[in-house]
């Protein structure tokens, strides 16, 4: 393989004026990890409303959350970031799309909701199917307590539902981290763009991506070691996968 | 709210839009599909081979693969594959590797890791009765995966399969990194040239939710007809 190693070149400056290519990629892993816990944030939140809709008896909340799950997950992402970025500005009110259009960061915010908003609709499912795993006493046993029904989402149900599905949830975490690699194409300057502009800069292709990788690397063996020690310190004894 | 927009600039592009970008993305799909299941059953095949190096390494690939995103995977495969096919001819310079093939390869590897957890999950399924009756009978170990094992745990996991399958024609649209002419890549070339992003853009929307929607209730219901048989 006549390729030109040269592993040094992350201490040489880069072009832009900022530092090394080596603190290039690390604030590109910066701006990943922003971008994740934030879309993260989001997909919690709207996945878990958007779950506990598709379990409710009633048979409206089943079909907005139905028509949710289905609207975010049989679209490609790279195509739900165009809608939210080049196509959004344009279909609403004339003064909100231009002050939409001068948005500072606006590919950081377009990514975080648009990977949050796809990632919701995965966080739903898992969490709907948590739910629903449950067995029937749990439910009943709230109702006969007295328990309206947010009440025994709030303390029966929810609280051993998320439980449950704590280890999927992990990998939808990862998932989401990674997805955000797809901003790249409306501009997001993250891991993989830095590397993607060190390559273009200095031409040590390999060097570039094989940083990134273990970056990418880094933050899946943190995030799996941190979610494993919360899976076991919020084990309930005796239940599941509790000791 | 659409006055300003012209939507005659979709039907003025249907040919270029699907007898080539949806070609081309069909094509990558059913290709990457194809190899992907038949390189991830050996990989799951390895995993399970019960040989301890062979397990790791499979083991390693697949926990790489899915720890990585896809854009930067398309982005190794694309500036790998020239050293790699001069490794493989014995050129004296990396050769130049079409954008096509370059993309097949990268779907293919990175596929593979997502459907042998599949396969392996499937193979795992067959109960431990199969290979022993099998065996008792005098087929060796690939007769034993090659008429008994594999064609149940294909079956038992075709609907999960076809789930990914889907996955990865959603997935084929992130070529557009590379600037290939796929169905997103055509779009957005006419949504360029003629300065109409929000047509194109809802008219690809559209387009990739009906035939994902299409698919994925197709393989419901065929999941609830083998559920019966089984």
């Amino acid at each position: 393989m006549n390729y030109n190693w040269n592993w040094s070149i992350f201490f040489e400056p880069a072009p832009g004026g900022t530092g090394t290519y080596f603190n290039m990629l690390l604030s590109g892993l910066w701006l990943t990890i922003q971008t994740g816990v934030f879309a993260w944030i989001i997909a919690l939140v709207f996945g878990s409303i958007i779950g506990v809709l598709r379990t409710l008896p009633s048979k409206t909340a089943y079909w907005v959350g139905f028509a949710y799950v289905e609207f975010f997950r049989n679209m490609p992402l790279l195509v739900q970031l165009f809608l939210w970025f080049f196509v959004l500005p344009e279909l609403v009110p004339r003064s909100w799309g231009l002050w939409l259009k001068q948005l500072p960061n606006a590919p950081f915010y377009t990514a975080a909701i648009g990977v949050g908003l796809f990632m919701s609709a995965r966080v739903a499912v898992q969490l709907a199917a948590g739910i629903a795993s449950l067995p029937r006493g749990q439910k009943q046993a709230a109702t006969a307590l007295g328990l309206t029904t947010v009440q025994s989402y709030r303390y029966v149900l929810l609280p051993i539902a998320f439980r449950i599905i704590l280890p999927p949830l992990t990998s939808e975490f990862l998932n989401t981290i990674k997805n955000t690699a797809v901003a790249i194409t409306i501009g997001l300057i993250e891991l993989t763009g830095q590397a993607r502009s060190m390559q273009e800069f200095s031409f040590q292709v390999f060097e570039a991506f094989t940083a990134a990788t273990v970056m990418y690397l880094l933050i899946n063996i943190i995030v799996v070691t941190g979610m494993r020690f919360l899976e076991r310190s919020l084990a309930i004894p005796g239940y599941i996968t509790g000791k | 709210m659409f006055a300003s927009f012209d939507f005659d600039v979709i039907r003025r592009s249907l040919g270029y839009l699907f007898l080539d970008g949806m070609a081309f993305t069909l094509t990558l799909t059913g290709l990457s599909a194809l190899g992907g299941i038949i390189f991830g059953t050996l990989i799951a095949l390895m995993r399970l081979s019960g040989y301890k190096l062979l397990g790791h390494i499979a083991g390693l690939y697949v926990d790489l693969m899915r720890s990585l995103p896809l854009v930067l995977v398309i982005f190794w495969f694309y500036f790998l594959m020239p050293y790699v096919g001069q490794w493989v001819t014995g050129a004296s310079r990396p050769i130049s590797v079409g954008a096509f093939t370059s993309a097949l390869v990268t779907f293919i590897m990175f596929e593979a890791a997502y459907f042998s957890e599949i396969m392996r999950a499937g193979i795992q399924s067959i109960s431990k009765g199969q290979p022993a009756a099998a065996n008792a009978l005098g087929l060796t170990y690939a007769q034993t995966m090659r008429y008994v094992v594999l064609p149940q745990a294909f079956r038992n996991m075709l609907p999960v399969l076809l789930t990914q399958t889907i996955v990865l024609f959603q997935d084929t649209s992130l070529v557009y990194v590379l600037s290939m002419p796929d169905f997103l890549g055509a779009a957005s070339k006419v949504a360029q040239r003629d300065g109409r992003l929000v047509e194109m853009y809802l008219f690809a929307a559209i387009v990739y939710f009906v035939i994902s929607c299409t698919a994925s209730f197709g393989v419901r219901r065929l999941q609830a007809r083998i559920s019966i048989v089984r």
